[in-house]
């Protein structure tokens, strides 16, 4: 598994519960590392034990756990330069939807060994949208409903969201936008690098 | 249809699909500029003057007319804006109806500074347009470098830690065997003088004996001590065995002043040592090597000098130092085995 995945699950314990929890979880993991190297590659298992071991330590079920990921990755701080990544997609919720077709092959363009599940977006009306994520990590599904619940909070748009569970290596999300322009969103100026 | 409706809708379609253009009359005169070229402009409008007033044309040189501008049709055109910012812009022009001109410009590698100073967003740029895709990788790609690069600087910190590691014995903070055979053969490459004391301690065995290896350990570091005491901060001193010690004196080859070190450190680590409610003493031979910087001898030949003059300390009834000198090997018992 690519190095920035362990690194996300760490820096979300880390910055969520505390480094003391974060320590804790590795234990429970039976993980020599504390400190995840983004840019190194580490065994998968690893990274499934992680989650376990997050999910028993912080009493919650693992789909909380991968969608509260989700939610980080694009809210904290820590992390800001990832939601501006994203921001780059569309000039709107719809228009950033359709960016997500293209979404793994643009995390490959940032870090060519970075392999993210495919992703198909397909609109079956105005306000209807499913998104199909295909690939070898389970639960990734879970991770994109945090992601998108608050990427339309960042266009000011307000969507239902639902994960239809996974087929065979397929996970399937609903989304239903309530309305486009139903707050002012964040500000995202091209101009404005992450620090 | 008029041909004013006609016109206005053209022009229409030119703001969607070049926002950065601007037209021309037969004078040279701007009589129309896309959206972002108005935006670049802010309370000022170019509406009116001479494209050449609003821009100033870096190449092709000499171009001073309308007339020269129509000649540099279909040409790339580097220019800058008059007005500051003085954006640095690329640019082409077409002739059309009524000796006119229609120039489509861009900003080129200027667009990182241009996109922060004049708070460019997705709807400034044609929809086919590739800037927000160039825009995308510059982010993402300084982001992947940063990691990189904190990455790069730990490894590094951790490598100066492991070779730090490797190189010292970790019972007296000396350097070890390993870095002593790393040192000694690049300074006689060097051709930098040094003496070389091999200090061996005398009745340490006894102490480790009777009162036990914690003991031992605290003679050993009582002896690193009076040793980094007796050097200076660009002299070596490793411990190379169990109660072996080399000391190499940078720069000093005076067979007195190696004397008078020597004495010291024979003094000092015979000062007994506390270890409980015992004390422990331990005595130092010391053999000595020089190297003039000048000789042929190797790193290991004066290491097998300075360890033949140790031999004869030792022989002499220990305490005491002794300078190498060829003729020890005669008198060595040593010798006879050689």
């Amino acid at each position: 598994m690519h190095g920035l995945v362990n690194r996300a699950i760490q820096c979300f314990v880390r910055d969520s519960y505390g480094q003391s929890r974060w320590l804790e979880v590795t234990r429970r993991a039976g993980v020599e590392v504390t400190d995840f190297e983004a840019m190194l590659h580490y065994d998968d298992s690893v990274t499934e034990n992680l989650i376990a071991a997050a999910k028993d330590l912080i009493g919650v079920p693992e789909e909380t756990v991968l969608e509260d990921i989700g939610t980080y990755l694009v809210t904290h701080p820590n992390v800001e330069a990832l939601r501006r990544l994203l921001r780059f997609g569309g000039v709107d919720f719809v228009d950033f939807l359709h960016s997500l077709d293209e979404l793994p092959d643009r995390a490959k363009l940032a870090v060519d060994d970075l392999v993210l599940p495919s992703m198909e977006v397909r609109q079956h009306s105005a306000e209807s949208f499913s998104l199909t994520c295909k690939g070898e990590q389970a639960g990734f599904g879970y991770v994109m409903i945090g992601i998108l619940r608050t990427m339309a909070d960042d266009y000011g748009a307000l969507v239902f969201l639902e994960h239809r569970g996974a087929q065979a290596d397929a996970e399937v999300i609903d989304i239903t936008l309530v309305e486009q322009a139903f707050a002012s969103g964040r500000e995202f100026e091209l101009g404005a690098r992450a620090g | 249809m008029s041909d004013t409706q006609d016109h206005s809708e053209t022009l229409a379609t030119l703001d969607v699909l070049c926002p950065m253009h601007v037209c021309l009359d037969k004078f040279g005169k701007i009589t129309h500029a896309g959206p972002t070229v108005t935006k670049l402009y802010g309370e000022h409008s170019i509406l009116g003057i001479r494209f050449l007033e609003a821009f100033e044309l870096n190449r092709p040189h000499s171009i001073t007319s309308m007339e020269t501008l129509l000649a540099a049709a279909g040409k790339k055109l580097h220019l800058k804006k008059r007005v500051e910012p003085q954006t640095g812009l690329k640019g082409v022009l077409m002739p059309c109806a009524e000796g006119g001109a229609i120039v489509n410009l861009s900003f080129g590698i200027s667009i990182l500074d241009a996109v922060q100073e004049y708070s460019l967003s997705a709807s400034d740029f044609a929809a086919t347009d590739l800037t927000i895709e160039m825009l995308y990788l510059v982010e993402a790609k300084s982001a992947a470098m940063e990691a990189h690069r904190k990455l790069n600087q730990r490894l590094q910190g951790a490598k100066i830690a492991a070779e730090e590691q490797a190189y010292t014995d970790t019972l007296t903070g000396l350097k070890n065997r390993r870095a002593l055979d790393h040192i000694l053969p690049r300074m006689v490459e060097d051709r930098t003088p040094f003496g070389l004391l091999h200090v061996d301690l005398d009745f340490f065995k006894e102490v480790n004996d009777t009162k036990g290896h914690a003991a031992g350990d605290i003679v050993l570091q009582h002896v690193a001590k009076v040793l980094v005491d007796s050097s200076r901060g660009d002299d070596v001193v490793a411990r190379v065995g169990g109660d072996e010690f080399v000391l190499v004196i940078n720069g000093t080859i005076d067979e007195e002043i190696l004397g008078r070190i020597c004495t010291r450190i024979i003094k000092e680590v015979e000062r007994p040592v506390a270890y409980k409610d015992t004390l422990c003493k331990v005595s130092a031979s010391v053999g000595i090597a020089i190297y003039d910087g000048n000789g042929s001898a190797s790193a290991e030949q004066l290491m097998d000098d300075a360890d033949m003059a140790l031999y004869a300390s030792k022989h002499d009834g220990r305490a005491t130092f002794t300078l190498y000198t060829p003729k020890l090997r005669e008198n060595s018992p040593l010798a006879i085995n050689h």
